[in-house]
């Protein structure tokens, strides 16, 4: 099932270096695109049918054309490597075994776009990975793959790496560009939307590193070659990880389409001791739980996952099997999105609190039904109450372990009633 | 949102060492505002001393060219920011999701057991200092334990307690 278009070189001893990155064939596409005008580029890009990777799945090459035409202000490149979804974790893969892959996507796009300037924002935790990247530009630099004139090409290109400092929220593209300006990661609202006035008030791309990273095979095999991979509207492969409660846990290149049981069977070996499925979290924590029989139709697409209700995400895939308890997995997560409020928005900086509350109320057996309801009709006023989708994400997903394991919630509130009555 | 309002002074004055002060002009040139540079300069001065202080964030302001109100803003609102000395270990355990399925709290309960020290907190003998953290992604080999920046996957109790016999 697996395949090996964006890890190409992912298995190759010492690939993070431009001697062997160049042997397998890095920065190859070149030649290619700047005899090409740059419009052309996007139209091979828009051809394959790329979407964005980050969690949102909107058409890269699309995206790009949204930038005003012939602006006289600067245009920038921001390549989100925040990857601070929980689930997610497979941009690091790019960063740390292919960086040079990610280096020449930024050509490829910012030669389509016309800019001169992108910042690689990595999230502050990659320590390790954000040595490994950076040791890889400053090599690319020296070899004069950046700089004054990229290849010797009349064409000149900035590439800075930003690190954030821990917080989820800059993964949110104007946020992230608050970040890039030295400001809090607080969203912003739109319209205008960063193509139009993003970073310093000028056109801006937001991509994602992997999305960025998929261009190379674009450019050097034609969008056909991209589209032979995949189904028909989710053109192409993608790096999925898979973790939770599965026998072989980790980042598999997988083309889109494939029946999500087989993979979880196949791929990541099936269910630790043989134990029965529960549910899984398809993209991240933040797309809505699939039930087990759910999952049986479930392939791994876009439309696959809208059909059902869920959404594609960032390819993060959680595993939950019998013996995991649904009330404290959705305490977890609470915590999570609460921690990670900007502090913008009221309904979310105060409402995920308040929802948090009340989960830790039931698990302490002092909840009551109404509790239940509470919690629905929380989630209700505060999604799309608020300048990004930070909370919706948190009530969405809440909301789908609310109906799907409604029981779970039941039998601690039940206990809780039964305890107050023998006291 | 956590609090991290606390602003500690040294009493000393503070000033990059010659390196981060070559890291420093070498970055402000490729932003087109000074201001870019407030997030990479509270790095700079937290990889120099570990932790940042008052006379350090007014120290960044200035040469940036900016209020010290928007530093102190930046500085208090990103959780890796440490606004006060940490262990000469500073051990962080993811705490969301996968790691969660996959045992970190038995980690949690034994570092806060047998290293006796709390999350949040620095041990009185300044060895350790510990944190739970949100997901650190690396999930696909989980739980996972961060020390000093560096990751340990797949950790167990252990593990970790071989590794912190060859850390001392």
């Amino acid at each position: 099932m697996q395949v090996k278009v964006l890890s190409a070189k992912f298995d190759i001893p010492d690939a993070n270096t431009l001697e062997v990155a160049k042997k397998h064939g890095a920065y190859a596409t070149l030649d290619k695109i700047f005899a090409m005008q740059p419009e052309e580029v996007t139209e091979i890009v828009k051809e394959s049918g790329l979407r964005g990777r980050g969690g949102a799945g909107f058409p890269t090459g699309l995206k790009w054309t949204f930038l005003p035409k012939d602006t006289d202000k600067s245009v920038y490149l921001a390549v989100n490597s925040d990857e601070s979804e929980p689930a997610t974790f497979k941009d690091r893969y790019i960063l740390v075994r292919d960086p040079h892959l990610l280096i020449e996507g930024i050509i490829i796009c910012c030669y389509a776009i016309r800019s001169h300037a992108a910042y690689i924002y990595i999230r502050g935790e990659y320590t390790s990975q954000v040595k490994v990247l950076q040791a890889a530009i400053d090599e690319a630099y020296a070899a004069g793959y950046l700089g004054e004139s990229v290849a010797g090409f009349d064409f000149q290109l900035d590439v800075t790496v930003h690190r954030g400092a821990g917080a989820y929220i800059c993964g949110e593209e104007t946020a992230l560009l608050e970040s890039v300006e030295g400001k809090k990661g607080q969203p912003r609202s739109k319209p205008p939307f960063p193509a139009v006035e993003g970073l310093y008030g000028c056109p801006t791309i937001i991509n994602n590193v992997q999305s960025i990273s998929s261009l190379p095979f674009i450019l050097a095999n034609g969008a056909a070659a991209y589209k032979a991979y995949g189904t028909e509207k989710s053109a192409g492969t993608h790096l999925f990880g898979i973790s939770g409660l599965v026998k072989k846990p980790g980042m598999y290149e997988l083309p889109f389409g494939l029946p999500i049981l087989d993979v979880l069977e196949q791929v990541a070996g099936g269910l630790r001791d043989n134990r029965t499925l529960k549910g899984i979290i398809p993209g991240g924590s933040s797309t809505p739980v699939l039930t087990a029989e759910e999952a049986k139709t479930v392939t791994l697409d876009y439309e696959s996952m809208a059909a059902h209700g869920t959404m594609f995400g960032s390819g993060g895939i959680v595993v939950l099997d019998d013996t995991v308890d649904i009330v404290k997995l959705v305490e977890n997560l609470i915590h999570f999105y609460h921690h990670e409020s900007c502090g913008q928005c009221t309904p979310c900086r105060e409402g995920l609190g308040w929802m948090l509350k009340i989960v830790q109320k039931i698990l302490n057996y002092e909840g009551t039904m109404a509790d239940i309801d509470l919690l629905l009709e929380l989630c209700d006023n505060i999604e799309m109450k608020t300048v990004c989708v930070l909370s919706a994400a948190c009530t969405m997903s809440t909301r789908s372990y609310l109906n799907k394991f409604r029981s779970e919630f039941e039998a601690y509130i039940a206990h809780s009633a039964s305890k107050h009555a023998t006291m | 949102m956590s609090d991290r309002s606390q602003l500690i002074e040294t009493g000393q004055p503070f000033n990059f060492d010659a390196q981060r002060d070559a890291e420093f002009e070498r970055l402000i040139k490729r932003y087109p505002s000074r201001e870019s540079m407030i997030l990479p300069a509270l790095w700079l001065v937290q990889e120099q001393e570990g932790w940042i202080s008052a006379e350090a964030m007014a120290y960044v302001a200035d040469r940036i060219g900016t209020f010290a109100s928007k530093v102190y803003e930046v500085a208090t609102f990103y959780t890796m920011y440490h606004l006060q000395p940490k262990g000469k270990y500073h051990i962080c355990v993811c705490r969301t999701l996968s790691c969660y399925l996959l045992g970190k709290q038995e980690i949690v309960d034994y570092i806060i057991e047998h290293l006796d020290v709390k999350p949040g907190e620095v041990r009185a003998d300044g060895l350790y200092s510990f944190e739970e953290v949100e997901c650190l992604g690396h999930c696909g080999s989980a739980p996972v334990v961060q020390i000093n920046g560096e990751f340990y996957e797949n950790m167990t109790v252990e593990k970790l307690e071989e590794l912190l016999a060859t850390l001392q």
